[in-house]
């Protein structure tokens, strides 16, 4: 056997962290640079996924960029950060300690049984040492202003900006996923910046938002961020907005709506089949989640991406829509949603138009008073139509409001009380 | 998810493709299996591997591994053996399992053995590297980390990241360790015997997990159609060339982690070109095991690996579960 080097057998030297430094790679989000990019970036038209890689890209890239390229010979183009930064790593709010430094994660209906050392299914969880830790809070992999009408909320606050950011992770995993990316990845395996709650209010305050939004990816999974944010938030008088699949247990839930303002649900489907094979995940879960918070007074909004073949017959969109009414009532917004093809579903086309207006038609006869189809520029049902008078009282192009009908929570034409939060 | 999607056409054709330019050679991964062809697993043992001791006896275990591979290759020395396995110029990486530690990891001597009779062999250290997911685990399991390109190098994925792009097949979607895909021409699977309280078993199809981002999504219905799937990608079918799993140290139940009260030494390697086989033997083991400990089977706890019946299917065909058609070789 060669005596020559060997790192299996003796103790040269090498560097414990590999090829990058902590100390090359996380670093305090610096204000100035973060509004520049962001503002810079809200000229230019982008798909989604596109936008956000190049929204989160600027503010991080500063941070990380020191250390890729460190590797001779290879062109890596992005690279990892380190996995270890204490920062980000805080105690599970949610879980049980099973025999053998097990644990039982009960923040999502999963209930992910951990050995030590691994991670659960949303991949930012990890068991250490029988103890159970979320590995991104205050770890921000995007970070955008958008017109909170983008999340998309009709109802709250119109024609404002939501500060939204997001972390790795997600405890389903949708074939559609726009954002797989981050949403699939592990914290260790995207550009992450350190945005601790309070910079995160501060930052939001200073960019004019009077929300942060909790989007992107699955807030559920970055859950103890998400509250601290919105208490942080809070104390500056700034709303908290969650873009959701409200695939979370009851207690969790129940504990985040005491914290934030407004949930908006993506109802990916209306049968458990698809939420098995397309979201890896349960659709009764989510109808609970969706009751509770109506119970509980939250403002909710439901978006329902309409996947040709898969979630599109008229008896889904009967169904769904009956549904919403007796159990959700008929003043709750529903977003149809035009499908691109992403990710795993490459194979499907967009969804017809005249498929999202059959949807729609189907709703409103059902009785429900805010339909709306989404990622549909200029489209009449983008608007908010009185449910009375059926005049205009939210004027839309796009995201963007054109015009305002309302008078403190009302129709200014018939007097008709507009379902929402407004200012 | 209950219902497996099959892979479509384009994937399996991908897939395809990729066995058949190595189909023609002595080297390489074999091309898809044929029902009708007999495949070798060998299961080597010394039951004086530890001696007096609990240490491995390098000079028995260096034998050991010199049976086995000239058993699987029917050839007269272990050179000529490793001379079918990979050839010089390329870069082979040895794919190791460090996951639990020191307790139940691919075991240094074992790769110490291995990475000499590489270089025997004719690759030279520089042309080594030592791989897992996460640098983490592989010092836990007692590897240094090393990345001088002028030498041996030992890391994790977390060294050099992961591709942007999605492989697919099947139900899988993922992005591929950059290790494997720029840096290793060649791979020898080293998993161990354990067993898996979510897989049911890990070994060397379960392994490859090390391979892609995003394994935590893919742990669910006992890992089936996922292990399998991710076996199918065609930059892991290219690549591994031989799994030679460390059953030194097994354990039949409360893996993945160390779990010294169910370990016993066992003190053999199961060696074979077929994952399959190799998989489907070693879960045989455990079971053994486990009904002498006077423990429940994996089916009857619903934890059975039955990826590896899918591994065998015919949109896999990544070697054979049929006992009747594995030739196993105990030496």
């Amino acid at each position: 056997m060669s005596k020559a080097h060997n790192p299996l057998t003796d103790g040269a030297s090498f560097s414990p962290h590999g090829i990058y430094r902590d100390e090359d790679t996380i670093d305090a989000l610096p204000c100035d640079s973060v509004l520049t990019s962001l503002t810079s970036l809200g000229t230019t038209e982008h798909d989604r996924r596109t936008f956000l890689k190049l929204a989160s890209v600027p503010c991080l890239t500063a941070c990380v960029g020191s250390s890729v390229g460190a590797w001779p010979s290879l062109a890596l183009g992005a690279g990892p950060v380190p996995a270890e930064d204490s920062r980000f790593i805080a105690e599970a709010q949610f879980y049980e300690k099973l025999a053998y430094k097990k644990t039982r994660c009960k923040l999502c209906p999963r209930e992910c049984v951990i050995d030590d050392r691994e991670r659960g299914y949303c991949g930012v969880r990890e068991n250490r040492g029988g103890s159970y830790y979320t590995l991104v809070h205050s770890r921000v992999c995007a970070a955008h202003i958008d017109p909170i009408e983008k999340k998309p909320f009709f109802h709250f606050y119109p024609g404002t900006l939501a500060f939204s950011v997001a972390t790795a992770g997600c405890n389903v995993n949708c074939k559609f996923c726009q954002n797989w990316d981050i949403s699939q990845s592990r914290p260790e395996q995207v550009r992450s910046t350190y945005l601790p709650p309070k910079d995160l209010a501060n930052l939001a305050q200073q960019n004019r938002c009077p929300s942060i939004a909790y989007t992107y990816s699955e807030p559920v999974v970055f859950y103890e961020y998400m509250r601290d944010a919105a208490e942080a938030g809070h104390a500056l008088g700034i709303k908290s907005v969650v873009v959701t699949g409200g695939y979370i247990q009851q207690d969790p839930l129940k504990k985040l709506c005491q914290g934030v303002d407004a949930i908006k649900v993506d109802l990916k489907a209306f049968s458990e089949k698809y939420y098995k094979e397309v979201v890896n995940g349960e659709l009764k879960p989510v109808l609970e989640a969706l009751v509770t918070m109506r119970n509980l007074g939250m403002w909710s909004e439901i978006v329902y991406l309409v996947v040709p073949t898969l979630n599109d017959t008229d008896a889904e969109f009967r169904a769904l829509a009956q549904w919403v009414k007796s159990n959700l009532g008929a003043e709750v917004p529903v977003h149809f949603s035009r499908f691109h093809p992403q990710y795993l579903l490459k194979n499907l086309p967009p969804t017809p138009l005249e498929t999202l207006e059959r949807a729609k038609a189907i709703a409103d006869a059902e009785g429900l008073h805010y339909v709306y189809l989404g990622n549909i520029p200029g489209h009449p049902a983008e608007s908010t139509y009185c449910p009375k008078c059926r005049r205009i009282v939210i004027g839309r192009i796009g995201l963007t409001v054109k015009e305002m009908h309302l008078r403190k929570g009302k129709c200014e034409y018939c007097q008709q009380t507009i379902a929402g939060v407004w200012q | 998810m209950n219902q497996r999607p099959e892979p479509n056409r384009r994937e399996f054709l991908t897939a395809c493709a990729a066995s058949a330019m190595l189909a023609g050679g002595s080297y390489g991964f074999p091309a898809f299996f044929s029902a009708r062809e007999k495949t070798k697993v060998v299961n080597a043992r010394d039951p004086l591997l530890r001696g007096a001791g609990s240490s491995l006896d390098s000079g028995r275990l260096l034998k050991m591994l010199d049976r086995s591979v000239q058993v699987l290759y029917a050839t007269d020395s272990p050179l000529e053996a490793w001379q079918k396995v990979v050839r010089p110029g390329e870069v082979v990486g040895l794919k190791v399992n460090g996951l639990a530690g020191k307790g139940i990891s691919t075991s240094v001597l074992l790769v110490q053995i291995l990475c000499a009779r590489l270089q025997d062999a004719g690759i030279p250290q520089k042309d080594i590297v030592i791989w897992d997911r996460l640098n983490a685990d592989l010092e836990s399991a007692g590897f240094r980390i090393a990345t001088h390109q002028d030498r041996m190098r030992c890391f994790g994925n977390d060294t050099l990241g992961y591709e942007e792009e999605l492989a697919t097949y099947g139900s899988v979607g993922s992005c591929l360790s950059k290790t494997l895909t720029r840096v290793c021409d060649a791979v020898i699977n080293l998993p161990v015997l354990k067993d898996h309280g979510i897989a049911g078993v890990t070994m060397a199809l379960k392994n490859m997990f090390g391979a892609i981002h995003n394994p935590n999504k893919y742990h669910l219905n006992v890992g089936d159609p996922y292990i399998a799937d991710v076996n199918m990608l065609p930059r892991i079918r290219q690549k591994v060339r031989l799994h030679i799993c460390d059953a030194t140290t097994a354990q039949y139940e409360g893996g993945p982690s160390y779990m010294p009260q169910w370990t016993w030494p066992y003190n053999g390697l199961l060696v074979s070109r077929d994952p399959v086989a190799l998989d489907y033997t070693g879960w045989q083991i455990l079971e053994q095991k486990r009904a002498e400990k006077g423990m429940k089977s994996l089916r009857t706890l619903g934890r059975a690996p039955d990826y590896i019946a899918t591994a065998a299917d015919p949109n896999h065909r990544l070697g054979t579960n049929d006992p009747s058609q594995i030739e196993l070789a105990e030496v």
